[in-house]
Order: C-alpha cells, then sequence, then structure tokens
C-alpha cells in the first residue's frame, strides 16, 4: 500500500513536469469516457421509455381482430364485417386453458357534450375485464359492473384527457354528459397512462358498457346482435402466448365452422411482441452508440500510449540511473505503468463528471430521457484503468528493457 | 577472505557490425578491502567497458569476476540489481541527479529499491547528506546547487546503501581545481574511515595520487599496476590553498 502511494506520488510529480502535454493526453480519455457516459446514457433512457410504454398497453397481451371475409368469391378487407361477438369471447374465457382473461371491445368515433363544453373522442365498449387486461386503474370513482353491462346502463369512465377537456380540473364524477344524443352519467376517471408505444394518446378516451355502446351510440352489425370489434385477450403468462394463440385459432375455425383449406375470418396478433421489438431496437441503438463512444476511449489510449512513448525516450538517462542504482525490471516497468495508468484515470475521473454533466444537460435541453446507471459509471472507470494498462504496457516495457549501458550514455 | 573484486582473465568483444573489436583482452587483478584505486589510460584503452563490468552492468564475453568471493557470471538481470542495489555505488562525471526533485530525495533513490521502510530511508538518506556537509541543503533541488554540491549529493547517494565499492568515473572532469579537492577529500575518507573500496577513473595524473594503487591502460590490457606508497592528502592539499581562491568559490556557490 505504501509503495503504491508513493509510486503514486512519483507519477504524479512526473505528470505535473509536463502540465499541458498530460491535459492533453487526458483529454483524449476524458471525451472518450464523457461520450461513452452520455451515449449509453441516451440509449438506456430510450429503451426505459419504450418499456415504460409496453407496460402502460398491459402485459401478455393478444389482439383478435375480424379478418377478411369471401363472400361468393368476393373479398372484404380485413375489419370489414364484424365477425367477432360476445359469445365468442365468452367461449374463449371458458374454453381456452391458456387464456387469463378476453375483453371484448367496440370502437367508433364520438362527440361529447357538457354543458357548453364538447370534445370529440375515441369511444371504446368494453366490459369490466378490459381493466384487468389494460392494467388499468382509477384515478376517481368506480368502473362500471357487470351488472351495467348486462342492463345496459347509461355510464361511463372518462379518460383523463377527455375529463381535463370537458372540466377542466373539477372532479366529473356524477355529471351527466351526452355522447351522442343519448345522456350518460360519469362513474369515474381513469388514472392516465400516457403514450402508448405508437404514439398515441392513451387518455383520450370514453368507456362505455359494450351493451349500451352498441346500442345507443357506435352501432352494431344487424346480422349480429353481439358483434363486437376487437377481442383483447390476456395470456397466463409470457411463455403461455403461443399456446394462447394455437387454441383461440382452433376454438374460432370451429365456431365460425370454417372449413379445413379455408382462411380464418379473424386476425391473431400477438401485441407484446410487436412493442418488444421496439425495445429490441432502441437496445441495439444503444450498444451502438456506446460502441462508437467506446472507439473514441481507444483513440485516447493511443494518445497515451504515444506520450509514454515520447516521455520513456526522453527520460532514458533516468531510467539508466535508476537501472543502475538497483531498479529492477519490474521497479521500472510498475513506475511507466502506474504513470501511465493514473494518467488515464484521472481522465477517466474528469471524464464521469463530464459525461454525467453532458447526459443532464441533453435531457434538460433536448427533453430526452437519459438514464445514467451506477454500472455504466463503473464501467467507465474500469474501462479507463484498463485502457491505462494496456496502452502504458507497450512503452513501461519498452522502458524497463533498456541497456543500463546506453541509457546512461543517452544523450 | 575473499578479496573484494577478483578478475581472470577478463574479455570482452563487441560487433562492429559484423567484425568483432576486443576492446578487453584478458584483465586479471585483484583488489582488497579498502584498496583507492586511479585507473588511467589513454581513451579508448578498456577502462569505461572494465567498469561497466565491475559495476555489473555488463557481462565479459569471457573470464571470472567475482565480487567478496562470488561470480556474476551467471546471474540474471535482477540478480544483478539488486547487486548493484546492495553492493556498489556509482559517480558519474555529470553526477546524474533527478531534476525537480530535492537533494534528499535524489539520495534516497537506492533505497527506493530495498524493503526498507519511508521513515528508515529518510534517515538513512539524511545521515548520508550530513556526511558529505549537505545536511542543511536537503531540501535544495539540484538546478539549485553549485558542480560540487551536485557531486557530493551523487556520492552521498553511491554511498547511502553502504555499498562495498565504488566505483568513480571521471568524478572530478566537470569540476574545478578546489571543487575537485573537495570530492577527493571526501572519496579518501570514505576509503579510511568505511573501509570502502573505492575504483576511480580519470585523465588527471594529480586526481590520481590520492589514490593508493595506480592502474594503467593500454589497448585492452593491463600496463602497470603499482602500489603508491604514499598517496596525497586531500584534505591537507585543501587546507593549503590561498584563502582568496577560498572566497571566490564561496561567491561562486552563493550566485
Amino acid at each position: 500500500m505504501n509503495k503504491l502511494l508513493s509510486s503514486l506520488r512519483i507519477a504524479l510529480r512526473a505528470l505535473r513536469v509536463n502540465r499541458a502535454r498530460s491535459a492533453l493526453t487526458m483529454l483524449g480519455i476524458i471525451i472518450g469516457v464523457a461520450a461513452v457516459i452520455a451515449m449509453v446514457g441516451v440509449g438506456a433512457g430510450a429503451t426505459a421509455r419504450i418499456q415504460d410504454q409496453i407496460q402502460s398497453i398491459g402485459s401478455n397481451l393478444i389482439i383478435v381482430m375480424p379478418g377478411s371475409v369471401s363472400t361468393n368469391g368476393v373479398r372484404l378487407g380485413s375489419g370489414g364485417v364484424s365477425t367477432l361477438s360476445e359469445d365468442d369471447a365468452k367461449a374463449i374465457a371458458a374454453e381456452c386453458p391458456a387464456v387469463a382473461a378476453v375483453a371484448p371491445t367496440l370502437r367508433g368515433g364520438v362527440q361529447i357534450v357538457f354543458g357548453s363544453a364538447n370534445w370529440a373522442t375515441s369511444a371504446q365498449g368494453v366490459t369490466p375485464e378490459y381493466t384487468t387486461i389494460r392494467d388499468l386503474t382509477m384515478k376517481s370513482g368506480q368502473f362500471f359492473t357487470d351488472q351495467d353491462v348486462d342492463a345496459g346502463a347509461k355510464v361511463a369512465v372518462l379518460g383523463e384527457t377527455v375529463s381535463q377537456n370537458l372540466f377542466g380540473g373539477t372532479d366529473p364524477t356524477g355529471q351527466v354528459i351526452i355522447v351522442k344524443n343519448v345522456p350518460f352519467t360519469v362513474v369515474g376517471v381513469l388514472t392516465p397512462k400516457g403514450q402508448s408505444p405508437t404514439g398515441q394518446d392513451q387518455d383520450d378516451v370514453i368507456l362505455l358498457p359494450i351493451s349500451s355502446a352498441r346500442q345507443k351510440v357506435i352501432g352494431g352489425n344487424r346480422a349480429n346482435a353481439k358483434s363486437v370489434g376487437n377481442l383483447m385477450v390476456q395470456a397466463v403468462s409470457p411463455d403461455q402466448m403461443e399456446q394462447a394463440l394455437s387454441e383461440m385459432t382452433t376454438l374460432l375455425r370451429e365456431r365460425h365452422r370454417i372449413q379445413p383449406g379455408h382462411d380464418d375470418d379473424f386476425t391473431v396478433r400477438n401485441l407484446t411482441e410487436v412493442f418488444a421489438a421496439q425495445e429490441t431496437s432502441a437496445q441495439v441503438m444503444s450498444i451502438l452508440l456506446g460502441a462508437i463512444a467506446s472507439v473514441s476511449l481507444i483513440v485516447g489510449g493511443i494518445g497515451i500510449m504515444n506520450i509514454m512513448l515520447v516521455s520513456v525516450t526522453e527520460r532514458t538517462r533516468e531510467i539508466g540511473l535508476r537501472q543502475a542504482v538497483g531498479a529492477r525490471t519490474r521497479d521500472i516497468l510498475s513506475q511507466f505503468l502506474v504513470e501511465a495508468v493514473t494518467l488515464s484515470l484521472l481522465g477517466g475521473i474528469i471524464g464521469i463528471v463530464v459525461g454525467l454533466t453532458a447526459s443532464a444537460l441533453i435531457s434538460y435541453f433536448a427533453e430526452w430521457s437519459t438514464e445514467v446507471s451506477l454500472l455504466s459509471v463503473l464501467m467507465a472507470f474500469l474501462f479507463s484503468a484498463l485502457v491505462g494498462v494496456f496502452f502504458g504496457y507497450y512503452p513501461a516495457r519498452k522502458a524497463a528493457y533498456l541497456d543500463p549501458i546506453e541509457a546512461l550514455r543517452y544523450e | 577472505m575473499p578479496a573484494v573484486i577478483e578478475t581472470t582473465d577478463l574479455v570482452r568483444d563487441f560487433l562492429l557490425g559484423e567484425i568483432p573489436v576486443h576492446v578487453l583482452k584478458g584483465i586479471t587483478f585483484q583488489l582488497e578491502r579498502g584498496d583507492f584505486v586511479a585507473i588511467m589510460g589513454p581513451s579508448g584503452s578498456g577502462k569505461s567497458t572494465l567498469m561497466n563490468i565491475l559495476g555489473c552492468l555488463d557481462k565479459p564475453t569471457s573470464g571470472t569476476y567475482k565480487l567478496e568471493g562470488s561470480g556474476i557470471g551467471d546471474l540474471t538481470r535482477d540478480q544483478l540489481a539488486e547487486i548493484r542495489n546492495k553492493k556498489i555505488g556509482f559517480v558519474f562525471q555529470q553526477f546524474n541527479l533527478l531534476a525537480r526533485t530535492s537533494a534528499l530525495e535524489n539520495v534516497e533513490l537506492p533505497l527506493l529499491y530495498t524493503d526498507l521502510p519511508a521513515k528508515e530511508r529518510r534517515e538513512r538518506a539524511l545521515k548520508a547528506l550530513q556526511a558529505v556537509g549537505l545536511g542543511d541543503r536537503s531540501e535544495h533541488q539540484p538546478s539549485q546547487l553549485s558542480g560540487g554540491q551536485q557531486q557530493r549529493v551523487a556520492i552521498a547517494r553511491a554511498m547511502v546503501n553502504n555499498p562495498k565499492i565504488i566505483l568513480a568515473d571521471e568524478p572530478t572532469g566537470a569540476l574545478d581545481s578546489r571543487t575537485s579537492l573537495e570530492i577527493m577529500a571526501i572519496f579518501q575518507r570514505l576509503n579510511r574511515e568505511d573501509a570502502i573500496t573505492i575504483l576511480l577513473v580519470t585523465h588527471d595524473a594529480h586526481m590520481a595520487s590520492y589514490a593508493n594503487r595506480e592502474i594503467h591502460f593500454k589497448d585492452g590490457r593491463i600496463e602497470s599496476n603499482e602500489i603508491i606508497a604514499k598517496p596525497r592528502d586531500a584534505q591537507a592539499d585543501l587546507a593549503a590553498l590561498p584563502p582568496e581562491a577560498v572566497e571566490t568559490v564561496k561567491e561562486e556557490v552563493t550566485a
């Protein structure tokens, strides 16, 4: 320990002799470490934001949409005909073991009026299961119940955006709003969820019992009294997603009497997977950013090697003298190695400070979320030490194996 | 008790391109504890090569060199470094002090490569500095010292680890005659009081007259090896110098 401290002191003194040169050499490492920390911070921030968004749509989600139908050889596009019904939803919930919950939804655009204020938004006819699947919680009031759905009650739950636009800051619970000329009583407001991974405002929504929505607001399919738009399905666990998909496909083909060889009249999509792809791309981006920043750290290391080589040449006589008075190979080696590592570690420490400042500035001015983890700071510190050892070794070795006679005679 | 230095038929060849040059052509001699030898001879006669071998900085092409009875021929680089550290002190013509480093730390340098604790290193370095009369200059840097003082720091460095031999290559070559005498006085004292064997390479016959043995080199061979019956006393000669000379030296030192 004492030995290390004294060699550190000797190294610092040697570095002080050429202050400007040492500072410029460190600059390479400072920029490298700061770039790594800031870039990894930006990348981690992006990944974290996408993860939040994926969390906000709910976990293990599968969406079943009406598919294309061909009637007498005429193929209609997806969603052209609502082929799904509430009974399908009930059957899936009852018969597919890999499915935890099913929520039928029916969607349509509506204009809502309250007093002199009005607001256009998207209305969703849903059942209480929807709250489980989408992981919804109430900011105020209650969600409507199965009884409300069965009775076709004229009750509504508002998203935060709708609530703000119609009621300002006041609590809308108990107020009566007009949706497409039909009065609905507001029973609650949802806790805000923010943006979806596709950038939509998930709070600009009004939730109605699916029965009331179909009869009074959105309108159903005359041929199918219990028609629904999509089915939101939650699998029991992430590794049961595939199982749930195949169970549902089999069941729905059976229920819709689709002959083998014919196309499904519905589409099943694994939502989590879609958004997970975005997360992966964000991670790839952060790895790329980190890799590019690492290159500058390596360039900084080459700068250290360069300066250490110059320093060894300049101090040839000193090395010769030290050898003459008894310095062993390892003594000289460690002296120059400690010097290189001191340079790179000092640069690393300053670089960490600069990197933290830079990422704070990026979040403040560019309004990008950045997340600097302790791990990335530690890694940067360790990496800069490694750079010092790696790039300091060659010059140090060169010094340690100088011929003392030649070195003493060097002018 | 074995001789401090014993060489037998030392040969050292260098390759100049592909042609071997015989620099030492069979050197055999012995030095006892307490010898003070002046080595003289023209440039290129092999003095420095011999000093390098005796200083364990180089190995002979053939022949043996025994230091206190043990051969150094089979030792590794690091073992030689350890011998230099423990048994040999070097004094150079150009002092070779570390710049921007205090006199004390310069003297301490050889002790850095021992296992001595920091406190004891300091104490021994200070004692060595006091022995050459520079106890009050321990915090001065070489650039703040006169040439003679710098050489005294270098001698303190050479003796700090209690060596058996001190190898001095033209130690007075860069100094005026009065300072040279001061240096010779220190060497004589080390030689007499601590029985350190001293090898002094010099061109100056006057300086050689302070040694008690004189070896002459010519063409890689020893031409003569003679005991000086009555060596001069540097301290006495120093006292005999006219006082005005003392004044000028002092002015130079303070300037």
